[in-house]
């Protein structure tokens, strides 16, 4: 941020010269092929200028495996480039399993970033060098979108789901957060700092203030709100026991299979009737409307946190790495979370007159 | 080679039959306003876009002044997001869409088949007007506040955020959609009915191939925009969810269904752009198109193949990674038709006879303008490149090569190529050239430094921005008003040729092609007699010799 005229971003994460090193590649390859046409056009248009002796072309009829050629090369050469940048797409979605937590909430027109630990900020983001950093967001109104610029990570933001993005930053430094998706007035000042620290600092800044591990104000949430007269730890309760269930294949009453992944706990305290649990009556109450997106985070990271049945105390630090050895590959975070917001919002309608039928 | 030589034809002075043209066969207001030529039509067209074209080019000018400073200190934010919506769906819906079918395809089209008019010249009277309805809304909502949802009218901020005119332009862009499909349907039904004898589908031009590729799109992808348009308005009127998710709606679902129209439309306005520039290559070298039959096919293939691509524009919207591999790849394939033309193009200046006039000045930028923005598709379709860019200047930058050095080129090469065919005058050729190399600067300087900026990291859309972005946002201003300049100069000498310029005799350029065997401007009924076709496109020695046999009878 210190050059006034900078023609290349700052590479500040792990897979910023990955995407840097394909699109170098792609400029240099497009560039000559971009070059070599223009050479030609001016050559040939120069060299068959019209003059008085060719008045009229001499007609040429074209040969066909030039034709064969630049369509076919041509067809390699964009398949190669489809290739290189879908195995990049890849590693800027694998989320490794050692990523710290943080969560997002976009609304017009500010960024908030909380911290498993509790802490809060708006419009700046404070994350460790060298460490893995997941972020789950969500939106608190339109689409918005969370683009680290350094960071050569972008995600749409959208309103009614949790979606993840994670990156590692590689430099100490202070770069830009923009909102990339146009969301009203305020639009070009929906922006902010990631401020890149070495550990020990990181450390320093997380034991300033807070009012408790996120957790833990779930865990208070979840008394409000009263979950917990339902929801209790053994299976007497009314409600499925959460102990230990984020991340598991659970079934439901119509006999489908999903894992209880970020947006299945969302669905289930906002439209509890859309995927019932097998062996429990639609009985919850929605809490459409009476939960705001930072309780929702707060209750998610709680939800997250409550260990399996037999084990220690919740892991308030990681409980992605608890996801790991209970066996979800990593690499399908992103895409079961995507697909499973696709079909619960399509679902539905279906699946809640079958259950509302039922005294 | 000296019995065919071709000079530019004197003017003879033409018979009193020859003197009657469909400028003066009937005088007054309503010989315009209820006319079924289809000449007079595209004139009406020619104007109408022309005033949207200067509408849009405003509101561009006036965001590049405010992109001046990095702060925002010219307009409120609001005015701005205005300017930029406001910019987009005047250009696209009203300009950019209609431009070269409308006008060009009206007039031409017809003449190139040997046919009086179009199949249906009453839905053709009615098409403009249609759009002119359209258009109304659009300076309706101008007048009265704007909007400000962008051009793409994403959800749910366009139902239940933003609190402009949202209604009323959508409305403006679901009429205009029907404007646009009553031509495609005319020219599809007039391609395939009313070719002249002789005329045989490869023997046809190749702006007639491009045209019908355009016409199948345009039928198959509209319909898919109104629906979604008239969705967005029940759901802004009357809060049934259907987008919104606080109704049970889901966004991402208004994205595909806008996509599936708008990307198509992307091709809508390019192919009639790549229509004129094969016509063109082929007059000003004087030459059969290298490959006819792959550029007359790679038209269809680019028709059939961008119905198959509209979620790349989703790749950082959630959607799976395995529809994000799918779209990438169908997006690489969409990419290999317009290589082959480029290519063709290109070829077709071998061992030519390559005039430098004005069209073809266009033609050469727009071969190369059309080739970055072409390559930089393929940054945007590699997955990896696309999470970076995606929403950044670097889009803003490759559609405007693609929407401006590409169609507007081609808009501008045709203009000047038919220009004297379409009034029977000379545009004056210095200026022509002149205007031509000031657009292919101003155009350069302006948009090649949003690359760059748009990789350092400038998203779109910003009213204001980071300081760091400032030097290459100067620069772009600076090429905005060489390519304004650039723009206005046309307009002036174009007007000036109407009364000063030189008349232009039957065939001016010595272009091989139905439209220059008739007299300029044409009479009513485009021919004095059905031709007959016995050469093959643009076959300039059989041309030339038909040509001859009709003079001598």
């Amino acid at each position: 941020m210190k050059n006034d005229f900078p023609l290349f971003p700052e590479q500040a994460s792990s897979v910023s010269p990955l995407v840097d090193g394909l699109y170098l590649g792609l400029v240099v390859i497009t560039g000559v092929v971009s070059l070599l046409i223009w050479i030609a056009i001016f050559y040939l248009a120069i060299k068959y200028r019209r003059r008085p002796d060719n008045e009229l072309a001499q007609e040429q009829e074209p040969p066909v495996f030039l034709e064969m050629a630049w369509t076919i090369i041509p067809t390699i050469i964009f398949i190669c480039i489809f290739v290189a940048g879908a195995w990049v797409f890849f590693r800027i979605n694998r989320v490794p399993a050692n990523a710290l937590e943080v969560y997002a909430t976009g609304r017009q027109w500010m960024w908030k970033f909380q911290h498993p630990t509790g802490q809060r900020e708006i419009n700046s983001l404070h994350v460790p060098v060298g460490r893995p950093v997941k972020i789950t967001m969500a939106s608190e109104d339109v689409i918005h979108s969370l683009w680290f610029p350094a960071f050569r990570v972008k995600a749409d933001v959208i309103p009614n789901r949790f979606r993840t993005m994670w990156f590692e930053a590689t430099k100490v430094g202070t770069y830009h957060i923009f909102c990339a998706e146009y969301c009203g007035t305020q639009h070009s000042g929906m922006i902010g700092s990631v401020v890149v620290m070495e550990p020990t600092e990181y450390q320093r800044w997380l034991a300033g203030g807070s009012e408790g591990s996120l957790a833990s104000q779930g865990e208070q949430l979840f008394a409000k709100y009263a979950c917990n007269t339902c929801h209790m730890d053994m299976a007497t309760g009314r409600g499925p026991v959460l102990a230990g269930l984020y991340g598991k294949s659970r079934p439901l009453v119509n006999g489908d299979v999903i894992t209880a992944d970020d947006n299945y706990i969302r669905e289930s305290i906002l439209n509890p009737a859309a995927k019932v649990a097998a062996g429990y009556q639609p009985i919850m109450p929605t809490f459409q409307g009476q939960v705001s997106e930072d309780d929702l985070i707060r209750l998610l990271a709680y939800v997250r946190s409550i260990p399996a049945p037999g084990t220690q105390t919740p892991q308030v630090e990681s409980p992605q790495s608890q996801l790991q050895s209970s066996g979800a590959p990593p690499a399908t975070t992103p895409t079961t979370s995507a697909t499973t917001s696709t079909t619960t919002t399509a679902a539905p309608a279906p699946a809640t007159t079958t259950q509302g039928n039922q005294p | 080679m000296t019995s065919t030589t071709l000079p530019d034809a004197p003017y003879i002075e033409p018979s009193t039959r020859e003197r009657r043209n469909y400028l003066n066969d009937e005088y007054g207001v309503l010989s315009w306003l209820l006319t079924r030529d289809h000449k007079r039509i595209a004139i009406l067209y020619l104007f109408s876009v022309t005033i949207f074209f200067v509408v849009g080019g405003i509101f561009a000018f006036l965001m590049r002044l405010e992109l001046l400073t990095p702060e925002g200190d010219m307009f409120t934010s609001d005015t701005y997001n205005k300017l930029f919506t406001l910019h987009g769906i005047v250009m696209i819906f009203f300009f950019l869409i209609p431009a070269i079918p409308a006008v060009m395809g009206n007039f031409i089209l017809p003449i190139m088949l040997g046919a009086k008019d179009l199949a249906f010249p009453k839905l053709n009277l009615l098409s403009w007007y249609i759009y002119m309805i359209g258009g109304t809304f659009g300076v309706i909502v101008i007048i009265t506040g704007g909007v400000d949802t962008g051009w793409t009218f994403y959800t749910p901020f366009s139902t239940q955020y933003s609190n402009t005119k949202v209604f009323a332009t959508t409305l403006g862009a679901f009429i205009t959609g029907f404007s646009s499909i009553l031509t495609g349907l005319n020219f599809l039904v007039t391609i395939h009915r009313m070719r002249a004898p002789g005329l045989t589908w490869f023997r046809l031009p190749l702006f007639v191939w491009s045209m019908y590729a355009t016409s199948v799109v345009i039928m198959l992808a509209t319909p898919v925009l109104a629906i979604t348009l008239v969705l967005l308005m029940i759901e802004r009127a009357l809060q049934v969810g259907i987008f919104d998710p606080s109704l049970g709606g889901d966004p991402v679902l208004y994205q595909h269904l806008f996509w599936f129209y708008s990307h198509p439309a992307v091709y809508i306005m390019i192919l009639p752009g790549m229509a004129i520039i094969s016509e063109c290559v082929a007059a000003f070298t004087r030459k059969k198109i290298f490959g006819y039959k792959f550029v007359a096919f790679s038209s269809l293939a680019i028709a059939f193949l961008g119905f198959l691509v509209w979620a790349h524009h989703l790749f950082v919207s959630g959607i799976s990674l395995y529809s994000a591999m799918i779209f990438s790849f169908i997006t690489m394939l969409v990419a290999v038709p317009s290589a082959i033309k480029v290519f063709n193009w290109t070829a077709t200046l071998y061992k030519a006879s390559v005039s430098w006039q004005t069209p073809m000045l266009y033609v050469l930028g727009f071969i190369g303008l059309f080739t970055i923005g072409g390559v930089t598709g393929l940054f945007l379709g590699a997955l990896g490149v696309d999470v970076h860019v995606h929403d950044s200047y670097f889009v803003v930058a490759h559609f405007h090569y693609i929407m401006v050095g590409g169609t507007i080129m081609a808009y501008m090469a045709g203009l000047h190529y038919w220009w004297p065919k379409i009034t029977g005058r000379m545009y004056p050729e210095w200026w022509g050239r002149l205007s031509a190399m000031l657009v292919f600067v101003g155009f350069n300087l302006t948009f090649f430094p949003q690359f760059l900026v748009g990789y350092v990291g400038m998203p779109r859309r910003y009213h204001a921005y980071a300081p760091e972005f400032q030097v290459l946002n100067v620069l772009s201003t600076a090429g905005a008003t060489v390519l304004a300049a650039g723009y206005l100069l046309p307009m002036i000498y174009l007007a000036w040729s109407l009364k000063f310029g030189r008349k232009a005799g039957p065939n001016p350029w010595g272009a091989a092609g139905l439209e220059w065997a008739t007299t300029s401007p044409p009479p009513k009924e485009n021919f004095h007699e059905t031709p007959v076709v016995t050469w093959d496109a643009y076959d300039y020695p059989a041309f030339l010799k038909a040509m001859r046999e009709t003079q001598n009878v």
